[in-house]
């Protein structure tokens, strides 16, 4: 999984010798460039126009965006519909509500499946066979066979139990996905490759297991807690469906059903909804070309663990 | 290292324990003791959400239940047989299969194209790759707008293209023929990221003597790519092709977004269809049998696509 560059740096070295990175090739015309960049130019093109032309049409004027042929380059660039759009939605709250969200989940998540797949992967309890496979029996249920009554249960816990989990709050949205099979199943199935022998021994200088797990295990266990830590961030992230049964008031929505709730609005003020749309796409971007290594693993990993 | 200051924060408390002290801390320390007390918090959370809604929304499909109705009464299969009879589910079953036939090759032909070009060490190429890669970081929310906007039957940009070819100029998503096809070609430009990374990956693990070996025999570049990298590359393909299948028959989000279900119920699919019945009408029971039927055939599909693909899938280990 972190091969996803060395390869091609192998193939690179190989060029010389007549072989190309995946392609062999014989003695062939010698272009000035690698005739692939032909292929490769117009794909990226298509790939970044939708996001340029957000970015276009978020500073035009909407005589602008109401005109056709459609103006690819705008006279002047107008800031205004960003304070437009600021002062018709709480962009900066649902992004603020976005953040809350998926970095308790995440937190929530690493704390509690390390802990389950641990206990898991290593300790033998009365129950622990039984309970591993209800636990994975869940994994293969789609969530619309769940979230009926996920509604009907989130609705009575904010009633009878505590508010800040019920719905329309942002515990809604994190409580429920807080601990999830697949993290238990991945991090289970990463610590039982890791020797027992750094464990053992550490309990003999008298380390109590949650002093092992925390000091010995999770160290050697980074690889695996970042890859699912990049992955239940850009899955709580997105997650749409769930935030839009759950939550209903303007003040408790996260960037896509915020953004949606905004489309619903102004449906044909493109000018605004594309500011709008430039304010929710920027964040996650950022965060996902800082971090664009980890993210990129975890999803090949997933995909390479697949097969 | 880190066992070092283990035992040092551990020395003090040893020293400090009372007779009957030790019963209670190796009780505690047992592996039944700790291996429940980890797995608690963890597993409650999947059991109250996960396990108890599943069985719960089973309960419901045979029941007449709508919002807040404890009086739900029992119903035996009469939704199952009203799905049966209803001429939307019938058509929301239709576009699902038509949407996933197109969207699953569609997204594997274009990740694998991309991630074969991009397999190489060229100039400008993590340029080329960070902008597949772009896609994954847009929500499936943002994606449909920026498409609706582009398929605009007025002012986007696709009939624009179309105009610069002297094409008819198109309603798209306001057309009850074309809204489909606007929506995979939405999910497949959002999708395309993913399929890049995990086919990219897979090529990266083709070991290069097998290739080389291929040349030397005198194979050219594209019989060596029918014979030895797409073979090797069946995993990917079998797990794109599950993967994929899964998140197209639960479409969702683009359709909320772009067309809700219309026109005409042209991009009604299964899910979408749910969530009307569910959280707009709060026929809970009767969205219930519907979620039961959907989990039903995402588990046939499957279940097919990996007996057929084990047939098909070459594994080196």
């Amino acid at each position: 999984m972190t091969a996803v560059s060395a390869p091609a740096r192998d193939g690179a070295r190989q060029a010389g010798r007549g072989i190309r990175a995946g392609m062999p090739v014989r003695r062939r015309r010698r272009w000035p460039f690698s005739p692939w960049h032909l292929v490769l130019i117009p794909a990226t093109i298509v790939l970044l126009f939708p996001f340029a032309w957000v970015l276009i049409t978020s500073v035009e004027t909407p005589s602008e965006a109401l005109h056709f042929p459609p103006v690819l380059i705008p006279h002047a660039l107008r800031f205004a519909n960003y304070s437009d759009a600021l002062a018709s939605a709480p962009f900066v709250r649902f992004l603020v509500n976005s953040a809350v969200v998926a970095l308790a989940t995440v937190l929530c998540n690493l704390v509690l499946c390390a802990l389950a797949g641990y206990a898991f992967a290593r300790f033998r309890f009365l129950g622990r066979t039984a309970l591993f496979a209800v636990i994975m029996a869940t994994l293969m249920v789609p969530f619309q066979v769940t979230m009926i009554p996920q509604f009907i249960i989130t609705k009575w816990l904010g009633v009878h139990v505590l508010a800040g989990v019920g719905i329309n709050h942002l515990g809604a949205l994190i409580l429920p996905n807080a601990a999830t099979a697949f993290g238990i199943f991945f991090l289970r199935q990463f610590f039982r490759t890791l020797p027992i022998e750094y464990e053992e021994s550490a309990r003999v200088d008298g380390a109590s297991r949650l002093t092992a797990l925390v000091r010995i295990v999770l160290p050697l266990a980074t690889p695996a807690l970042a890859t699912l830590a990049a992955l239940t961030f850009l899955d709580s992230w997105n997650n749409f469906l769930w935030p839009l049964i759950a939550v209903t008031s303007t003040d408790q929505m996260t960037l896509p059903l915020g953004l949606a709730t905004f489309q619903g609005a102004h449906a044909t003020d493109w000018t605004l909804l594309m500011a709008g749309n430039v304010m929710s796409l920027v964040p996650m971007l950022a965060v996902f070309f800082i971090a664009q290594r980890y993210f990129i693993q975890s999803v090949a990993a997933t995909g390479l663990a697949g097969t | 290292m880190a066992a070092g200051s283990v035992a040092r924060a551990g020395g003090p408390r040893q020293r400090s324990r009372a007779p009957g002290a030790a019963t209670v801390r190796r009780v505690l320390d047992s592996e039944q003791v700790t291996g429940w007390s980890f797995v608690t918090p963890g597993v409650a959370i999947i059991m109250l959400f996960g396990t108890v809604p599943i069985i719960w929304s089973a309960v419901l499909s045979f029941q007449r239940s709508t919002l807040d109705t404890p009086g739900s009464r029992f119903a035996g299969l009469s939704n199952y047989r009203q799905m049966a009879r209803d001429p939307v589910v019938a058509q929301a079953i239709q576009h699902t299969l038509v949407y996933t036939a197109l969207f699953v090759p569609g997204t594997m032909a274009v990740g694998l194209f991309l991630a074969v070009a991009m397999n190489r060490k060229i100039r400008f190429i993590s340029l080329y790759r960070t902008a597949a890669y772009a896609t994954m970081a847009i929500s499936t929310i943002s994606e449909a707008i920026v498409f609706t906007w582009l398929f605009d039957p007025s002012y986007g940009v696709a009939n624009y293209s179309l105009s610069l070819l002297h094409l008819p100029q198109q309603q798209f998503l306001n057309s009850p023929s074309e809204a489909l096809f606007v929506i995979v070609a939405m999910t497949i430009w959002g999708w395309t990221g993913f399929a890049v990374v995990v086919y990219l990956a897979a090529l990266q693990g083709i070991p290069r003597t097998l290739l080389e070996a291929a040349a030397i025999d005198g194979a050219g570049p594209w019989r060596t790519f029918r014979r030895i990298t797409l073979p090797l590359l069946s995993p990917a393909s079998l797990f794109l092709t599950v993967w994929l299948t899964i998140n197209a028959l639960q479409l969702f989000d683009e359709v909320y977004l772009s067309t809700q279900g219309g026109p005409l119920h042209a991009t009604t699919v299964l899910v979408y269809y749910l969530y009307d019945q569910a959280f707009q009408q709060f026929n809970f029971g009767y969205a219930s049998a519907i979620a039961y039927f959907l989990f039903l055939v995402i588990i046939v599909i499957t279940v097919i696509q990996f007996r057929v693909g084990r047939r098909f899938t070459y594994y080196r280990s």
